[in-house]
């Protein structure tokens, strides 16, 4: 099956994102396709690559950038939501004169029209949040 | 045409789980997930509510969740089935779609 | 593209956090989908339609006013759960009033909102191929 999978929370302050990334392995292995994980609300904090946590912890955003590299993932930070929350990438950073930015490896930031696909697209649509 | 429910907070800190059973229909299942999973234990004063839509729903939990949290199986009110991930996974192909009581 | 129902369900209130503000923005995105929308508002759901929203005092966006917006885009199914304003002791006209313009009937005013009872709701979900939740 094709899943849809739509995040809504960030890292470790919720469970949502370690949740879904726990889902998303065990769906793979079961032979399932990940249409594209999409972060939302405050799941767009998932995608910088500033994050350090302790090194006996979970490194989620790595986690998330690992995935999607060994499996070609399609991560993907809404910008509307990633603007409000200062989550950067070169175009958004060119854009709006910022003088810097921090998206992590395997994360894009694209519209919400890429939610409302993954839910058409998708055979089921699994929303994490809070 | 049957829903695949998750619950994911503890039906003594937000009324999801309530608003869950409250509109479940006959033949789907719930999903208890992250502090969800206290929604499974037996003995508390959620219990009755849970039992009594045991012959309407199937009710499962994740066991990841449980083992994080301390909770033993034996804790569990009768009925409920552990599932790991990829159970999870399985029970999202088996119904036709998911919702997510936050 | 195929054509699915979507279910754009909404349990939180207005304001304390930003799940109402930011599901407006998908539903609003949404429209150009042409895909079959309803909304649903369940508990603390039902103030994000409440009248009356004056935001002037804590200095952020009152957002109110794009739910009156909503019949322009096509979006005309509003469902509104009758348990949640009972326990809460609202009723209908304690909703802002959301309508929609049928080019079928002459352009002819009517409600978007319909009141359900949970049973009613449980249905409406059932019916629906894609449930998004905040």
């Amino acid at each position: 099956m094709k899943l849809g999978i739509q995040i809504n929370e960030g890292p470790y302050n919720h469970e949502a994102s370690v949740t879904a990334l726990n889902y998303c392995k065990a769906a793979i292995e079961a032979g399932h396709e990940i249409f594209r994980v999409f972060f939302y609300h405050d799941g767009v904090n998932n995608g910088t690559r500033y994050s350090t946590p302790p090194q006996d912890d979970i490194h989620i955003a790595n986690s998330w950038s690992d995935l999607a590299k060994e499996h070609n993932l399609d991560l993907v930070v809404c910008v509307a939501a990633a603007q409000r929350r200062g989550i950067v990438d070169e175009g958004e950073q060119e854009r709006n004169g910022k003088d810097g930015n921090n998206i992590a490896d395997g994360f894009r930031i694209s519209g919400l029209g890429q939610l409302i696909e993954a839910g058409i697209e998708s055979d089921r649509l699994v929303v994490f949040g809070d | 045409m049957a829903i695949l429910h998750t619950v994911n907070k503890s039906p003594f800190e937000r009324n999801s789980l309530d608003a869950c059973l409250r509109l479940a229909a006959k033949g789907s299942s719930v999903l208890m997930i992250e502090d969800g999973v206290y929604g499974a234990m037996k003995g508390t004063e959620k219990s009755a509510a849970v039992d009594s839509a045991k012959g309407d729903i199937s009710f499962y939990v994740l066991g990841p969740d449980l083992k994080a949290r301390g909770i033993s199986e034996d804790k569990l009110i009768d009925g409920i089935k552990v599932v790991d991930y990829s159970g999870f996974v399985s029970l999202t192909v088996d119904n036709d779609k998911v919702q997510a009581w936050l | 593209m195929a054509t699915k129902k979507f279910m754009y369900v909404n349990r939180k209130a207005p304001y304390g956090t930003i799940y109402a503000w930011e599901s407006l923005e998908v539903i609003l995105i949404g429209a150009a989908f042409e895909q079959d929308v309803a909304l649903a508002f369940i508990d603390d759901g039902v103030y994000q339609i409440a009248k009356g929203q004056d935001t002037t005092d804590l200095g952020i966006k009152n957002f109110s006013p794009t739910y009156s917006a909503l019949g322009d885009y096509d979006i005309n199914k509003i469902y509104v759960e009758k348990e949640s304003l009972d326990a809460r002791g609202l009723t209908v006209d304690d909703l802002m009033p959301l309508k929609w313009e049928d080019e079928d009937e002459d352009w002819a005013e009517k409600d978007s909102i319909k009141v359900v009872s949970a049973d009613e709701m449980k249905a409406l979900l059932d019916e629906s191929d894609v449930l998004l939740n905040f």
